[in-house]
């Protein structure tokens, strides 16, 4: 592991190519879509609007065909998911599967198991969430006391799940539980990563209310909840290792220093055309931090491209990316004399008000900077 | 060409510019020794085309270079030579053997073929034969070829890490070229070429500040253990490992997106990404290494007394941002995302 990884890389041309085509499909779908939506980015739900995008073939991307997919590149899959945050479209619904539950089906999952569910994942028709978190495992993900048991027919599955985003909202969550005893296994050893139905009998999801009221968070109770045989993706008692390959997709996207773009947006319409010195100097700040992060993510989707593992490289996208996203309404808030309102005003003022108050929780999800930066440091041989 | 670039550079530099050969430049002497070997393996004419002398390498095999320049702190003027030689080539004029530098500051004046004027901040000027500058008359820039013997005054001057910035005095010299930049090639591709291999050193000096950093915090041992397993030293390490990585990609970016013309917006984001990122490593390093770092025994100040020089030279991040945060409002938000993804098109004007 060391900073060599960091390898240039561009957009191939034919990826590059799919931009237009997105661009004017986004134009026209979300003509009337305001700002103070389109800040909401990847946690704006809109289940028609997936369905559209899986109809034109922008979901499961890298799929097989016969499921439904393109085979294409990551590469093609990067171009059409930036063109999605930067215009702040609501792909919410369909995020989680197209991001990872598709990709680990896909790498894990039995024949039956791709034929289930990946043709609609590639449709927008089947939404995931993911089932990591519990009231006492947090960034000690390995200490999660979910377990499944063997019966007969297959598992029955008992505990609990929290900070769950969009179980409310999805068909599916996989959920990485204890299948094997600890103090036998080892610490990473015992965990299986299961495909749960949520509409079985014996789940029930509660909502928890964010700071600024929106609903998006759930905890997610299993009592005896009975699944096939098949709910079991991967090997039993590979989890830990199954989750950790997921680790890399999931921290270098561009959903990791995009969060805050519709406020870059909002800015520079309030600013306009001939700035003061530290507006100049600040909103140059941001375009060089942005520009950079890119060419790191960048760097990493070559490097999945190329099969390597960039587990650490991604680390530092994300934990580089989400310090940047949430600086943005910290500087903004510092350069332009309008106050944050979640009613009323300005778009800027209610934009700046939503990305204040949701910039706390772009370091929380999909692993925590602390987390992140010891993970730089075993990489680095410190550990 | 880069792979043999760098396995050549580094085997080279990592030879010859040692610590010592470090210590003995900062107290005046000349590298020579350095100088020749880059010499004798082409690297003083990489810049130009084969019909010149050269191996026309481009800026992004080149990167590598500057970086490994930066990583051995070289105290000799390799970048500014590299830049001399593809500014007069860029002007129409023959690339020139010996010790070229590059003044980044100053103005000059032509009486009718004579030329006037203070170069200043100029590398290793001292101890070059022939400096290359700027001539600006209206909307028209040459590239004029200074000899530096027929300099009035040479006042020495030295930046924070001891290296030569000094200031050439020329009162109605003849130059020994003066050649006219082309049309659409901008009178600031000095300076953008200056940030744009100081982004490259700057990158190459973090790195080997991170090295010795993460080495220091495993041999170091407190309370009975090495402090590089205490997590709070983790987590500064781990910042700086971040840092040294976007500034590695950013330089790198700015580099090979210049093969053709200068990309003075690429240019332009990575001399601030690595400027800030070289703030926030020196801060790093240092408190990780705590008192040993401060002495001038200890290798780390070399690199860090570089990094705060060059952050600075050709322009710092407050510079480079306000160049950059004016061409991005003047497009308007509508343009915003576009610069992003198609940064290579971005043309972006230095001189108001």
């Amino acid at each position: 592991m060391s900073i060599s990884q960091f390898r240039q890389s561009s957009i191939p041309q034919e990826a590059e190519l799919l931009r237009s085509e997105v661009q004017s499909f986004l134009k026209s779908e979300l003509t009337d879509y305001p700002l103070s939506d389109r800040a909401h980015s990847w946690m704006g739900f809109d289940a028609e609007f997936s369905r559209k995008l899986g109809a034109k073939g922008w979901l499961g991307m890298s799929l097989p065909i016969q499921y439904g997919g393109a085979e294409a590149s990551p590469f093609a899959r990067y171009v059409v998911i930036e063109e999605l945050l930067a215009a702040g479209a609501p792909v919410s619904a369909h995020w989680i599967a197209d991001r990872q539950s598709g990709p680990l089906i896909q790498r894990f999952g039995t024949t039956e198991q791709k034929e289930k569910f990946l043709p609609s994942i590639c449709k927008g028709e089947s939404f995931f969430c993911i089932g990591m978190s519990e009231p006492d495992s947090g960034s000690d993900l390995a200490s999660i006391k979910t377990n499944a048991k063997r019966t007969d027919n297959g598992w029955v599955l008992n505990g609990q799940k929290v900070w769950t985003t969009n179980a409310h909202l999805s068909h599916y969550m996989i959920a990485l539980v204890r299948t094997g005893d600890r103090e036998e296994t080892g610490r990473h050893g015992g965990m299986s990563q299961f495909i749960i139905d949520l509409s079985l009998p014996g789940v029930t999801v509660r909502a928890i209310p964010d700071l600024t009221g929106g609903e998006h968070f759930n905890e997610v109770f299993f009592d005896n909840v009975a699944l096939e045989k098949d709910a079991l993706i991967g090997e039993e008692g590979a989890g830990w290792q199954q989750v950790t390959a997921e680790l890399a997709f999931e921290r270098s996207g561009p959903e990791r220093f995009l969060s805050s773009i519709a406020l870059v947006y909002a800015a520079l319409d309030v600013i306009g055309t001939n700035p003061d010195a530290l507006q100049a100097r600040d909103v140059g700040r941001i375009t060089a931090r942005l520009l950079t992060l890119r060419d790191m993510s960048l760097s990493v989707t070559q490097q999945l491209s190329d099969g390597e593992n960039p587990a650490w490289a991604a680390s530092c996208v994300k934990d580089l990316g989400n310090a940047f996203e949430q600086e943005i309404p910290e500087m903004l808030q510092l350069l332009i004399e309008q106050q944050p309102q979640i009613d009323g005003g300005s778009e800027y003022s209610r934009v700046l008000a939503y990305l204040t108050q949701m910039a706390p929780s772009f370091s929380l999800r999909g692993g925590t900077r602390e987390i992140l930066r010891g993970i730089i440091a075993r990489g680095l041989g410190l550990r | 060409m880069r792979e043999l670039f760098e396995s050549t550079i580094e085997r080279l530099l990592g030879d010859l510019s040692t610590t010592e050969c470090i210590r003995s430049a900062e107290s005046g002497g000349w590298a020579g020794g350095v100088w020749e070997a880059l010499e004798e393996n082409g690297f003083t004419l990489a810049s130009v085309s084969e019909d010149n002398g050269g191996v026309g390498a481009g800026w992004g095999d080149l990167f590598v270079v500057a970086r490994a320049a930066g990583r051995h702190m070289a105290p000799v003027p390799l970048v500014e030579m590299l830049l001399a030689n593809w500014l007069l080539e860029l002007a129409g004029l023959k690339a020139k053997a010996g010790v070229l530098t590059v003044a980044p500051e100053g103005m000059l004046e032509r009486t009718g073929n004579l030329i006037s004027g203070d170069l200043r901040q100029v590398p290793w000027g001292r101890h070059s034969h022939a400096v290359v500058a700027l001539l600006r008359e209206g909307e028209r820039s040459s590239v004029v070829l200074l000899r530096t013997a027929d300099a009035s005054a040479v006042t020495k001057s030295n930046n924070v890490a001891g290296e030569p910035r000094d200031k050439l005095t020329f009162t109605s010299v003849s130059p020994l070229e003066v050649g006219e930049l082309p049309d659409g090639v901008g009178n600031s591709s000095l300076q953008l070429g200056g940030a744009m291999l100081r982004s490259a050193q700057m990158a190459g000096a973090m790195s080997k500040a991170m090295e010795l950093s993460s080495n220091y915090a495993a041999e170091r041992k407190q309370f009975g253990r090495p402090i590089a397993k205490f997590q709070a030293i983790q987590q500064q390490l781990a910042i700086m490992a971040e840092q040294t990585a976007a500034a590695n990609v950013a330089s790198e970016s700015a580099c090979s997106a210049s093969d053709s013309h200068l990309n003075a917006f690429r240019i332009a984001a990575a001399k601030i990404a690595t400027s800030d990122g070289a703030s926030e490593a020196a801060r790093i390093a240092h408190s990780v290494h705590g008192a040993i770092g401060f002495t001038q025994e200890y290798e780390l100040q070399l690199l860090t007394r570089r990094l705060w020089s060059w952050r600075g030279e050709f322009g710092s991040s407050t510079f480079w941002s306000k160049v950059l945060g004016e061409h991005i409002c003047a497009s308007g938000s509508r343009n915003f995302w576009a610069a992003i993804t198609h940064s290579h098109l971005q043309e972006l004007k230095l001189s108001r």
